[in-house]
């Protein structure tokens, strides 16, 4: 852990020697989320609710996946890099080092402009979490938390096998960005309003909805079920499969040549 | 000690023929091709051994020493590495070896030098005494001392390879992998890394594995060398015993005053007349068939000598020769 604070701060001490494309990276980041944000405040100007969800009830949804991803981003988006650390031979720099390749891999590239869409998610969370009308008792805080965390933590378990992905082919890694960040775009609604099919698979297959749907529907007191509060700790299970590939894939490494 | 037997290992690459209709083709159906990059490889390299690991491009070279750093896993086949297997216990494994890949850095490029260094001390968990003293060695060994608190960008490409050489000792690993350490360098700085290198070897006990296209790199560092080609271990011998099978023909430049009657010297079995013109000539004999002097003799008779030099084998001309008789 203290090595990863070194690693922290050496990309930081790289990112700040670009001192304008920093900050500005950083507010570009915070504008482009402000953008989503005023799409869904158009269509809830035309309609007062989607499948019976206000927007600030919507608000809090789409602040906690943001929080999620922006955390799972700003951590783990060296995974994001990986397909090209194979074909630039910087992987092979990471096998002769003495520590695992999935840490070096998340020390690798610390995306601190994602910053901007941090602070932004964090805005409209603390604003959702007054308008959306819920009684904030320390269990549903706690949820709340968890909802946050444990998003992250599934969300990185998409990203290790997209990483894992790439020791197969290093083309058509396209289609896993539907659920990466497609993750994010969909998940500004709660994800019942895509029908039940989409539920089920976000829930059985890739469990998206476990951190936000199902404690969603407890906190706004749409379902009295507690069992929805643990859910988001279930959902990070999700992470071992993804570990397991990741593993499979490591091993199939081919390399490039020299 | 490093002991590898019977390694093999092949890639699955596709292929498709040129043109936008194959590629089309190639979107829906793909045809897959198996290169053998190393089929059986088997040698064993003493403690503080200095070994030349060479070969043509695509001969495998840099797949057995991917092997060997835990990299890639073969198909088949045994490597241990110091008591280890280095797919097996990589990260174990890795803290004994260090590896520099010529064309790629190891050094994180916008920060000093310096910082970089603290960095890999605190991957490899080196202690900070210890660190110290490797430090301060390096830095007077390698003239590093102005280049520390530059960042990597701004180093020149000499100045940068003797940063990556001390960023992959800093955990005085006892096995040095040095993939073409000196590609792209002026004279200079070749020399000064050659140095350290075997300065290293000898003082220090680091086993050092070479591999470079630069055969002066090989005379000037290794005893020993592996030829590898077409996935195999050729060659494993002895350099200067090569240079003696191989220096069968001689080299002798002259510099003459008088006609030469280039018809004699060719008539003469083992002499071939390379060169001829405005009173110099190129002669390569067979030391098989003639002795230096007698074609010395022989050209004294003829015409004024002014001036003469005889000259073995190069061991690029070597190399060449060995490519040749492997058909490589």
């Amino acid at each position: 852990m203290k090595l990863y604070g070194k690693f922290f701060l050496i990309n930081l001490q790289s990112q700040m020697q670009y001192k304008v494309s920093f900050f500005l990276t950083i507010a570009g980041q915070f504008l482009a989320s402000i953008s989503t944000f005023l799409s869904l405040l158009f269509i809830f100007s035309r309609f007062p609710e989607i499948k019976g969800f206000t927007l600030n009830q919507v608000l809090l949804c789409f602040a906690v996946v943001q929080m999620a991803f922006s955390f799972a981003e700003c951590f783990a988006r060296g995974f994001d890099r990986f397909p090209s650390m194979i074909s630039n031979g910087e992987f092979d720099r990471v096998m002769v080092r003495p520590r695992s390749a999935i840490f070096q891999i998340m020390a690798y590239k610390m995306e601190f402009a994602r910053l901007g869409r941090f602070f932004q998610s964090l805005c409209m969370l603390i604003y959702a979490m007054i308008a959306c009308g819920v009684f904030w008792s320390l269990s549903k805080l706690a949820v709340l938390f968890l909802m946050i965390i444990c998003g992250s933590i599934i969300i990185t378990g998409l990203f290790l096998v997209y990483a894992g992905l790439t020791f197969f082919t290093v083309e058509g890694l396209e289609f896993m960005n539907i659920l990466t960040d497609g993750g994010r775009e969909f998940g500004r609604y709660p994800f019942s309003v895509y029908g039940k099919e989409v539920l089920k698979f976000l829930t059985y297959v890739v469990p998206l909805a476990l951190y936000q749907y199902y404690p969603l529907m407890y906190l706004l007191g749409k379902s009295d079920k507690i069992l929805y509060g643990f859910l988001p700790p279930i959902g990070t299970l999700f992470i071992l499969p993804c570990f397991a590939f990741w593993r499979f894939g490591l091993h199939r490494y081919k390399s490039t040549g020299s | 000690m490093i002991e590898v037997s019977n390694l093999t290992k092949s890639f699955r690459v596709s292929t498709r023929e040129a043109g936008f209709k194959n590629a089309v083709r190639a979107l829906i159906k793909r045809k897959y091709e198996y290169i053998q990059a190393l089929s059986g490889i088997s040698f064993r390299i003493a403690d503080g051994e200095m070994v030349g690991y060479i070969g043509p491009n695509g001969a495998g070279k840099s797949t057995t020493i991917k092997i060997m750093c835990g990299i890639l896993t073969p198909d088949s086949g045994e490597c241990e590495i110091c008591g280890r297997i280095p797919w097996k216990e990589r990260t174990r494994h890795v803290r004994d070896i260090g590896v520099v890949f010529g064309q790629r850095s190891q050094l994180w490029w916008d920060v000093p030098v310096i910082d970089s260094f603290e960095l890999l001390r605190d991957i490899y968990k080196v202690e900070h005494s210890a660190y110290r003293k490797t430090l301060d060695e390096l830095t007077q060994l390698l003239n590093l001392n102005r280049l520390l608190k530059t960042p990597t960008r701004n180093l020149s490409l000499g100045q940068r390879m003797r940063c990556e050489i001390a960023a992959s000792l800093i955990h005085s690993p006892k096995v040095l992998f040095l993939d073409e350490p000196t590609i792209g360098l002026d004279a200079v700085s070749k020399i000064a890394v050659r140095e350290f290198i075997k300065e290293r070897n000898r003082n220090s006990g680091t086993t050092v594995i070479l591999t470079t296209h630069d055969m002066q790199d090989i005379e000037a560092l290794t005893e020993r060398i592996l030829l590898i080609g077409r996935g195999r271990i050729l060659l494993d011998g002895n350099m200067r015993e090569l240079k003696q099978r191989f220096s069968r023909h001689k080299k002798i430049a002259v510099a003459y005053a008088g006609s030469l009657s280039s018809d004699m010297l060719s008539n003469c079995d083992g002499i071939t007349v390379r060169e001829e013109k405005m009173g110099r000539a190129l002669i390569v004999l067979d030391s098989n068939l003639l002795t230096v002097s007698e074609v010395i003799e022989m050209l004294s008779k003829t015409v004024d000598i002014k001036d003469i030099s005889v000259e073995g084998v190069t061991a690029e001309e070597m190399v060449v020769e060995l490519y040749k008789a492997y058909r490589i």
